[in-house]
This record gives structure tokens, sequence and C-alpha cells, in this order.
């Protein structure tokens, strides 16, 4: 490949229909498989607020409950609260792949998939009460 | 093989360890600080109480994971998102460093201020 063609990595100019950019608007799994792939926003942006906090935290008592009074923003909540939606969404989705992605065998045969499943929905709520139970102890 | 070919399967595991993390735990953490605590419906933990808890070094370690790995699972997958929904493919280089680049600026910036925390 020479510095100046117009060949992209890994694929020659072939021919192919243009698809349109709206194209996951076409159908309703298409516009499911989005929403799904956009959860990513929504877990990063948690993971940059949970660590607002922790600086929060780390800058002392004022900052913490200045922290804590910025959350209840109207307008943030309600953002925020589409937020937790979104991660719902993706830990709904998540789990529900989960037997795609690992396929567990037991004495030789494979597990079902809905035992997958419901392994990892009881782990999740196990690990939820867990969470809430040490948020709340404090 | 060059150290090329070794990056996808890390990124990919990258990827699985961060959505794990993001399904097992922020949902519970996300109602509470999102939800639950703004609008009253639960008690947020005290200062005293959530230092007493960073003391541990196990706990520390646990935010940082918490933080950096649904970090990388946001960058690989919203840079196939942008890939299919957009179809800037071509863009790959850019994307690719200011996806990866912002996972790694936001672990070591949690890094530091879990290392700094009193």
């Amino acid at each position: 490949m020479t510095p100046g063609s117009n060949y992209t990595l890994y694929h020659p100019r072939w021919y192919r229909k243009r698809v349109s950019v709206w194209w996951w608007l076409e159908t309703r799994p298409y516009i499911f498989f989005v929403i799904r792939e956009l959860t990513s926003l929504a877990v990063a942006y948690f993971a940059v607020v949970f660590l607002w906090m922790l600086k929060a935290l780390a800058d002392g008592p004022e900052s913490y409950a200045r922290f804590l009074a910025r959350m209840q923003n109207p307008g943030l909540a309600a953002v925020n609260t589409l937020g937790f939606l979104m991660i719902l969404f993706h830990a709904v989705t998540w789990f529900n792949l989960a037997p795609r992605a690992m396929a567990v065998r037991l004495a030789g045969k494979r597990l079902p998939d809905w035992a997958i499943r419901g392994a990892n929905y009881g782990a999740w709520a196990v690990a939820t009460a867990l969470v809430v139970w040490l948020a709340e102890r404090g | 093989m060059t150290p090329m070919h070794k990056l996808p399967p890390l990124l990919w595991g990258l990827f699985s360890a961060g959505g794990t993390i993001a399904a097992f735990l922020f949902p519970a953490h996300a109602f509470m600080t999102w939800v639950a605590f703004p609008y009253a419906w639960l008690r947020p933990p005290s200062y005293d109480y959530l230092i007493h808890m960073l003391h541990s070094p196990w706990v520390r370690i646990y935010f940082l994971g918490f933080i950096s790995l649904p970090l990388f699972h946001w960058a690989h997958r919203f840079r196939y998102t942008l890939y299919d929904g957009l179809q800037i493919k071509h863009l790959t280089l850019l994307i690719v460093t200011l996806c990866y680049g912002s996972a790694l600026a936001g672990t070591a910036f949690a890094a530091y201020v879990l290392w700094r925390m009193p």
C-alpha cells in the first residue's frame, strides 16, 4: 500500500450500495440495537460522576455536601434519571446475552440458557442488596 | 505477532470486564446517587462513614476498577457505535485516540484521587 493510495485498511474499493446514516431507524430491532450500544454513554457518564463524588470526598465534607446538593438540581436529576434507565437497559441486555457469551458445561452437558440467565439475575440481586445495605449502614 | 495483534483481544477483555461491572454494580449505585438520594427516597451515607470505608486499600482498589473498567467498556463500545452509526470508519485513528485516551486519562485521575484520599 503506497501512502497516497485510496485503499483503506483491510478494504479494497469494491462496489457497495450506499447505506443511509439513518439505517438504524428502519426497524424496531435496529432501534433497540442502537439504544443498547448508546447505553455506553450513560455508563461512562456515571463513572465520571462517581469520580467527581470521590474527588469531592477527598476535598472535604463541604465539597461532599455540595456534590449531593448539585445532584438535586431538577434539570440534572431529570437527565440522571434517564441515565439510570439507560444503565438498567445495559444491565438487562447484558444478562440476557450472557448465555450467548459463555457456554457453561456441567458433567459434560451444556447448561441451558435459562440457568445461566437465572444465575446472572440472582447474582445481580445479591450484589444490589449488598451495595444498598453497605451504603445505608452509614 | 506484533504488539498490534495482541491489542484487540485485550480491548475486548476490558470491554467485557467493564460491561460486567457496569451491569452488576452500576444500577444499584446509579439508582442511589442519581435517583434515591436526590429525590430523598434514601438517606445518603455520611462523609465520615465513606472516609472510614475508604481507609481500606481494598475499597480503594474496588473503586479504581469500578471507574476504570467501565470507562474502557465505553471506549470500546462507543468506538464501534461511531463506526456503525455515523459511518466514519476512515477516522479510526482519531476515534481510537479519543476513546481509549479518555479511558486512560480517567483511570489515571481516579488513581490520583484515590491515592490522595485522606
